[in-house]
């Protein structure tokens, strides 16, 4: 099968939705001749044109509410926020608007809207231009929050996104973007709200999702040629969680390390284990190990992120202490 | 005061304003009685704003309100007993009880929100004018907001944004002098919140928000002007609230003298005394008042009978099923 970049499929997603349905727009901060900071939108402006691929000004929490109101009239809006830093400037949108209609409203208007970001630390971006936010969204009533780690879901994942009638806020890693897979050249769908086991195992389970998700799979890689076997859960989903899919891989393991680029207090990986401390706990063997971003701003030099960021060393040394517990 | 309106519109015109203030007054004493919940933004004073302005517009233009809109949504058409019900919490409301006064919509009239956010609309009702350019309609938005308002961020990034794309959108700032305890000469850079549309190479219409023929007159040539498709346009109101910002108002940052000298200007004794000179009869204005108090008894009675939502309610319709 033909292998693509991660940001490619992405590219084929927003363009296969946008051929099917006239509805389906781009909105954002310099994704027309540019193509977007990180290329996902090139080429849709010459085959879409400006009514379909609307460049804004930097003006976030405006042009938030531009999509929103777009959503209400019937478009489905697919807004590009450059660097997820910078969705606290539409923060207030999302939380007190976009995400709050449908419900408040007592169904009268529904938001088919996504939100796509790139996220994560790429060497170097610095402290407002790396971290990963997703945690801050997670307990918003009305927003879906999604995270592909391979080209293959992404693209899959994107399109599902935009045939979704609710908002979902649409997690991209910066790292993965320059990172190939197999995608299939026929149409497919990947659900919005199931996880997807990447590698069967039994000794334990590491959850994860986007980069650090390939970051787990290497490290089971390694620990396998040493005799054990983990099993790696790709969240996909972060909002809601599939807890059944998360319960059931805990059954079989009975031991969990949970990895993510957020900042470990009030992170994903703290949901994560209060789900396990809620309704999981008789079958977990040693305690719940969360690998995160300790909490730092991010800094600049690479001779620094490198110690704030997971790597695979961080990882492999929860799994030891849990595995040794 | 000079008009050309006909004399059943007048009527009308009256009628609604009438109605808003009636049931403005019949909310304050509710709200004293422990009758209805939250918090109120009344709209007294400002009748002839929503009035007139809604008075100009089309059925299937839009309106986009803040959080003192039960006159904006009362001037579009909106039901009064539905209204009632929404801000007594009952299933018959608005929103059955979800949205409460700050958060009303009301899509069948094209009514799409109240806002409790300050300026929170102003990019919503932006993204509405971008729908009906992209479908190439020719109805257009009114985006209303308040002085307030006027400092904030989505106000600057949607003028520019309406203006670069020529949006048919009417930004309709109510100046009521005071956003909840500052005065617009602490708050505001320039008095004349209009003067502010050069800022976006956009047409700026000031208007007198106490009589409703002015209201008029300006929100006609705004109209004119946008639904021609030559773009945007400000349109302010000076205007002035008569009750405090919300129930918890004391009033100490302004003078009783500045209110008395504004109730010498209220909109509706203003309209009053000038279909009085125009030869109306004295006892057809007295009838339209007394049935627009009947109108807000029979909305209180209908939603005082209404059942409050059920449980359930409260926990369903977070998301569309697909």
């Amino acid at each position: 099968m033909r292998e693509i970049y991660f940001n490619k499929a992405l590219n084929e997603a927003l363009r296969e939705k946008m051929s099917e349905d006239e509805s389906v727009l781009l909105i954002g901060e310099d994704i027309g001749v540019y193509g977007g900071a990180f290329k996902v939108t090139e080429g849709l402006l010459e085959s879409f044109g400006e009514k379909r691929v609307i460049e804004t000004p930097i003006s976030e929490n405006s042009f938030m509410g531009v999509a929103t109101g777009l959503a209400m009239m019937g478009f489905k809006p697919v807004v590009e926020i450059m660097f997820m830093d910078f969705i606290a400037l539409a923060f207030d949108q999302i939380l007190n608007h976009t995400t709050k209609f449908h419900y408040m409203y007592n169904g009268q208007v529904n938001i088919p809207m996504v939100i796509r970001t790139p996220a994560g630390a790429k060497g170097g971006y610095g402290p407002s231009h790396s971290q990963s936010l997703e945690a801050l969204f997670i307990g918003i009533p009305g927003l879906k929050v999604v995270a592909p780690s391979d080209p293959y879901t992404a693209k899959g994942l994107l399109k599902s996104a935009i045939n979704d009638p609710n908002p979902v806020l649409f997690v991209e890693n910066k790292v993965l973007y320059g990172t190939k897979g197999e995608v299939p050249e026929e149409s497919y769908l990947i659900p919005l709200n199931q996880a997807m086991i990447r590698r069967e195992g039994t000794d334990l389970t590491i959850i994860s999702y986007s980069r650090m998700l390939q970051l787990s799979l290497k490290v089971a890689s390694f620990l396998e040629k040493q005799g054990v076997t983990l099993e790696v859960l790709d969240l996909i989903s972060l909002s809601p969680l599939d807890e059944e899919a998360i319960i059931a891989s805990i059954k079989k393991t009975k031991r969990v390390v949970v990895v993510d680029e957020g900042c470990k207090t009030g992170g994903i990986g703290a949901e994560i284990s209060a789900l396990l401390a809620e309704e999981a706990i008789e079958y977990l063997d040693a305690p719940i190990i969360r690998v995160g971003l300790p909490n730092v701003p991010i800094p600049a030099s690479i001779f620094l992120e490198r110690h704030v960021i997971p790597d695979e060393q961080k990882i492999l040394d929860a799994v030891d202490q849990c595995l040794n517990w | 005061m000079t008009t050309k309106i006909g004399e059943q519109k007048l009527l009308e015109i009256f009628g609604k304003m009438t109605l808003i203030r009636s049931f403005e007054q019949k909310i304050n004493w509710l709200f004293s009685k422990g009758m209805i919940g939250g918090t109120s933004h009344l709209y007294i004073g400002q009748e002839a704003v929503a009035v007139g302005v809604c008075h100009v517009l089309r059925d299937d233009d839009y309106v986009l309100s803040t959080h003192r809109g039960h006159g904006h949504l009362l001037a579009k058409g909106g039901d009064p007993k539905k209204l009632m019900a929404e801000l007594m919490g009952k299933k018959s409301g608005y929103c059955g009880g979800k949205g409460g006064t700050q958060h009303l919509c009301a899509k069948d009239i094209n009514f799409l929100g109240t806002n409790g956010l300050t300026a929170g609309a102003i990019p919503i009702a932006t993204g509405v004018a971008l729908a009906i350019k992209l479908s190439n309609s020719n109805n257009l938005v009114v985006s209303f907001f308040g002085d307030g308002a006027s400092n904030h961020g989505n106000f600057h990034e949607s003028l520019n944004m309406a203006s670069i794309w020529k949006l048919p959108i009417i930004f309709l700032c109510e100046n009521n002098l005071y956003a909840m305890s500052l005065p617009v000469s602490k708050s505001t850079s320039i008095m004349d919140i209009y003067l502010r549309a050069a800022s976006y190479s956009m047409k700026g219409l000031p208007c007198d928000g106490m009589d409703v023929f002015s209201v008029i007159s300006t929100v006609e040539e705004a109209v004119r002007w946008v639904r021609a498709g030559n773009g945007p346009c400000l349109v302010e109101a000076k205007t002035y609230r008569f009750c405090g910002h919300s129930k918890s108002d004391q009033l100490k940052y302004r003078t009783r003298e500045e209110e008395n000298a504004w109730k010498k200007r209220d909109p509706i004794k203003l309209l009053k005394m000038h279909m009085l000179d125009s030869k109306i009869e004295p006892s057809v204005l007295e009838t339209i008042e007394e049935e627009q108090m009947n109108l807000v008894e029979e909305a209180v009675k209908y939603a005082q009978d209404d059942d409050p939502p059920v449980a359930r309610v409260a926990s369903s319709g977070v998301f569309l099923n697909a």
